[in-house]
């Protein structure tokens, strides 16, 4: 019975991702009959490499991909060493669902009208401290280094990892270990890094590569906060993909190729840096050594965690005050003037967008969300659990560049005659939304009690009514969460939604990174807010609507574990 | 027996502990070096809460009150990591990713030894306990009471000057169980440390020989 969602779920996320691959791969080499070549050689590959700049390219993905993985690892584990347990601690957790529903091009845009020569910061310091009159001419945003593009990654990587670890830490005895290791004498964060990190590391390890995986190839982030004279490797390839001359479009495909090449050479990198931390760790463990003063290191660690995170809701704020600005003037604390222009252009001249954006997020979360309750009761009713098999092919569209196999899905839907459909948008964004709602959903299903069904099951109920009377009105609150969580991932959605649309669908995201390269501030705002507002509604929404329901009821309120 | 009787040993000074506004337990008692004091009381008395406040990991709901000395040393407010109080919990709690050697070592402190003293001082340690051999074993693949004499050796590397027993021997058979407990006391005794056992099982309380509290 599992076996029908299982091969749905399985063609939904293989066949876009083998079709993609097989369609890049093939221009790649320089055949596409569509363009009129048939020749096969490796004069893209050649073209890709003597591209100016592309070695730098390269280097910018590795770099600023391995340092934000690396740095948003680092403060997390730090910041659960240090600060298990405490009050701040489950403060933070609470933080982070909202957190993680906002798409990160509305966080790097955050950060961008924070950080800017002419942001929030700048002009609290001047010109009294800094003496600037006019905005600075220094590279703050798009530095040749990417250290604005690392930051921004941190920022939205450090709430994922964060939730991975929280959910990897009950299945360990992470308390009980911690009590046994502080009564043998150890500082926190030694004792946790000796004795917790082994037992949860591998359970993070393949989230912690499909964050490595996204940022080596990330394009929009890349776009608001990254290098451009070069820019490191996937946004250029967009760069290409579009370009009307035939041969660049292979050229694409090459360097599409190399992305892979990229990713995967920057995961062999973390795997090798795995091995000599390993090595290096088996004396620590043996020394003896306790590592009693670590109050430097935690309290670095609550700084970076607290520190993130004021930076995101600040930035948020800046938005919300450019939104309605009408004039604001470097280096002015506040605008000359405010309107309600921007706000009144989005929502009624414009609305069609916000439309779009709303039927494409529904068409891909409620399907996907359908198709994992299936699974999921399928596995149920049979006893058994999704094997490593599954989850090996659900992490597959987060491990493999969206920019490596979205290029080749589009060459397939124009043979379908689906592309620049909002349908074929849908379809794709489907391909990362039913991960996440599947990752959303299946740790708060297993976790149920077993034994109510099998009460009502002893008190005559049938399957059906066990699983509509019983399973989903327990589970009312995490299917919601899973829900918003798939709405927030199509939301967040660029890459898939410019190629698949072909540049013919429009949604809340891909409009606030065509404002980006203009001058128009408030509008931007305007946009960048308006990706927060369906995944925070529909967050609001998970929390409350089960509160309501229950309202009566105590057992059903949700407890925090830690 | 001794000169410095008065400040040696484990003392508890008018302890109380309470849940919320409900009082769990009242306790004014000293523990000799070498001796054992038998804690007895139903599930929820309170019994396990006492030792996690001794050792310093009492949850934030509860509150307690009055003073630990260890030793002379008061260490009510000292952080848990620096009272040496070895607490032995319900499970051996070896860590599973290091070897049994590697868990003792762990447990041994640094103080200037070269890495074959420290492996030649736990290996006698092992030995000690009738698991010579065993060091470089999967703790997983030792037998339960196997697993409890390398967690005591752990304990004891860690040179705690006082031992908590919350029910160690409560996962072991019968016969595990007493021989065991015999082993526990006997090295608690040759180190002289004030041993303090929280336990539902008589048997326990009669081995122990010291004055047993009932909660």
């Amino acid at each position: 019975m599992a076996l029908w969602p299982k091969a749905i779920i399985i063609g939904l996320l293989a066949g876009p991702v083998v079709t993609g691959l097989v369609g890049t791969l093939v221009p790649a080499f320089g055949y596409l009959p569509a363009l009129g070549s048939t020749e096969v050689s490796i004069a893209p590959f050649r073209a890709a490499f003597n591209a100016p700049g592309m070695l730098t390219s390269i280097g910018l993905s590795l770099g600023t991909g391995l340092a934000a993985t690396a740095l948003s690892l680092l403060i997390v584990i730090l910041f659960t060493a240090g600060w298990l347990g405490a009050q701040i601690f489950s403060r933070i957790s609470r933080f982070l669902a909202p957190l993680l529903a906002i798409p990160h091009a509305a966080t790097a845009f955050a950060l961008a009208f924070l950080i800017a020569p002419s942001g929030f910061l700048m002009r609290l310091f001047s010109p009294w401290a800094t003496g600037f009159e006019r905005p600075p001419d220094v590279l703050i945003l798009n530095d040749p280094y990417g250290i604005a593009m690392t930051a921004g990654l941190v920022l939205k990587e450090v709430p994922f990892l964060f939730l991975m670890m929280l959910a990897a830490l009950p299945q360990s005895r992470v308390l009980e270990l911690t009590k046994v290791v502080t009564n043998l004498g150890y500082g926190r964060i030694k004792g946790f890094l000796c004795v917790v990190v082994p037992q949860i590391y591998p359970q993070i390890r393949l989230p912690i590569f499909a964050v490595l995986a996204y940022s080596t190839s990330v394009v929009d982030v890349a776009m608001i906060l990254g290098p451009t004279t070069p820019p490191p490797l996937a946004p250029r390839i967009l760069g290409w993909l579009f370009d009307p001359e035939p041969a660049i479009r292979f050229q694409a495909s090459a360097a599409a190729i190399l992305q892979i090449g990229v990713t995967g050479a920057a995961i062999l990198v973390w795997v090798a840096g795995e091995t000599v931390c390993k090595t290096l760790a088996e004396p620590m463990y043996r020394s003896g050594n306790r590592g009693p003063k670590d109050g430097l290191q935690r309290w670095l660690a609550v700084s970076f965690m607290t520190g993130s995170m004021i930076a995101v809701v600040g930035g948020f704020a800046v938005l919300g005050v450019w939104s309605f600005s009408d004039g604001w003037w470097f280096p002015e604390l506040f605008p000359s003037a405010f309107g309600l222009d921007h706000w009144q252009s989005a929502l009624k001249d414009n609305n069609g967008t916000i439309l779009t954006t709303a039927v494409i997020a529904m068409v891909s979360a409620v399907p996907s969300l359908l198709l994992v309750v299936w699974l999921l009761e399928a596995h149920t009713r049979e006893n058994a659990k999704p094997g490593p098999l599954l989850r090996g092919i659900l992490f597959i569209p987060l491990l493999v560049p969206q920019v490596c196999f979205l290029f080749g899905l589009h060459v397939a839907l124009v043979y379908l005659g689906l592309d620049g459909t909002w349908f074929a948008v849908a379809l794709a964004h489907a391909v990362f939304v039913l991960p996440y709602v599947f990752l959303a959903l299946t740790d708060p299903w297993d976790h149920l009690d077993p034994r109510f069904g099998r009460i009502a099951a002893s008190l005559g109920a049938s399957t059906q009514r066990i699983f509509w009377r019983i399973r989903l009105p327990l589970l009312l609150q995490p299917l919601l969460v899973a829900l918003a969580i798939g709405l927030a991932v199509s939301v967040a959605q660029y890459l898939p939604t410019i190629v698949i649309g072909a540049g013919r669908v429009t949604t809340i995201t891909t409009e606030s990174l065509a404002l980006a390269s203009g001058g128009n501030r408030p509008a931007l705002a305007v946009y960048a807010l308006l990706q927060l507002v369906l995944p925070l509604f529909s967050f609001a929404v998970a929390l409350m609507l089960p509160a309501l329901v229950f309202r009566n009821r105590s057992a059903m309120r949700p407890a925090s574990s830690f | 027996m001794h000169s410095a009787a008065a400040s040696s040993g484990l003392k508890l000074a008018s302890v109380s502990l309470s849940l919320g506004t409900r009082q769990l337990l009242t306790i004014d008692e000293t523990i000799p070096q070498g001796c054992v004091l038998t804690l007895m009381g139903e599930s929820g008395s309170g019994k396990s809460s006492l030792l996690d406040f001794i050792a310093g990991f009492l949850a934030p709901a509860f509150t307690a009150e009055g003073k630990i000395v260890l030793n002379g040393r008061d260490i009510t407010d000292t952080p848990p990591q620096n009272r040496r109080t070895g607490l032995m919990f319900q499970s051996p709690l070896l860590f599973p990713h290091m070897t049994v050697l590697g868990n003792l070592l762990f447990a041994l402190p640094a103080k200037g030894l070269t890495a074959s003293q420290r492996r030649a001082e736990a290996e006698a340690a092992l030995t000690e306990v009738g698991l010579e051999g065993l060091g470089e074993r999967d703790p997983a693949t030792l037998s339960g009471g196997q697993q409890t004499r390398a967690a005591l050796m752990r304990l004891i590397l860690a040179q705690p000057e006082a031992l908590l027993l919350d029910e160690p021997f409560s996962s072991l058979d019968r016969a595990r169980r007493q021989e065991t407990r015999e082993l526990v006391f006997s090295i608690a005794r040759q180190r002289n440390l004030p041993v303090l056992l929280v336990t539902h099982d008589p048997e326990d309380a009669e081995a122990a020989g010291g004055s047993v509290i009932t909660l």
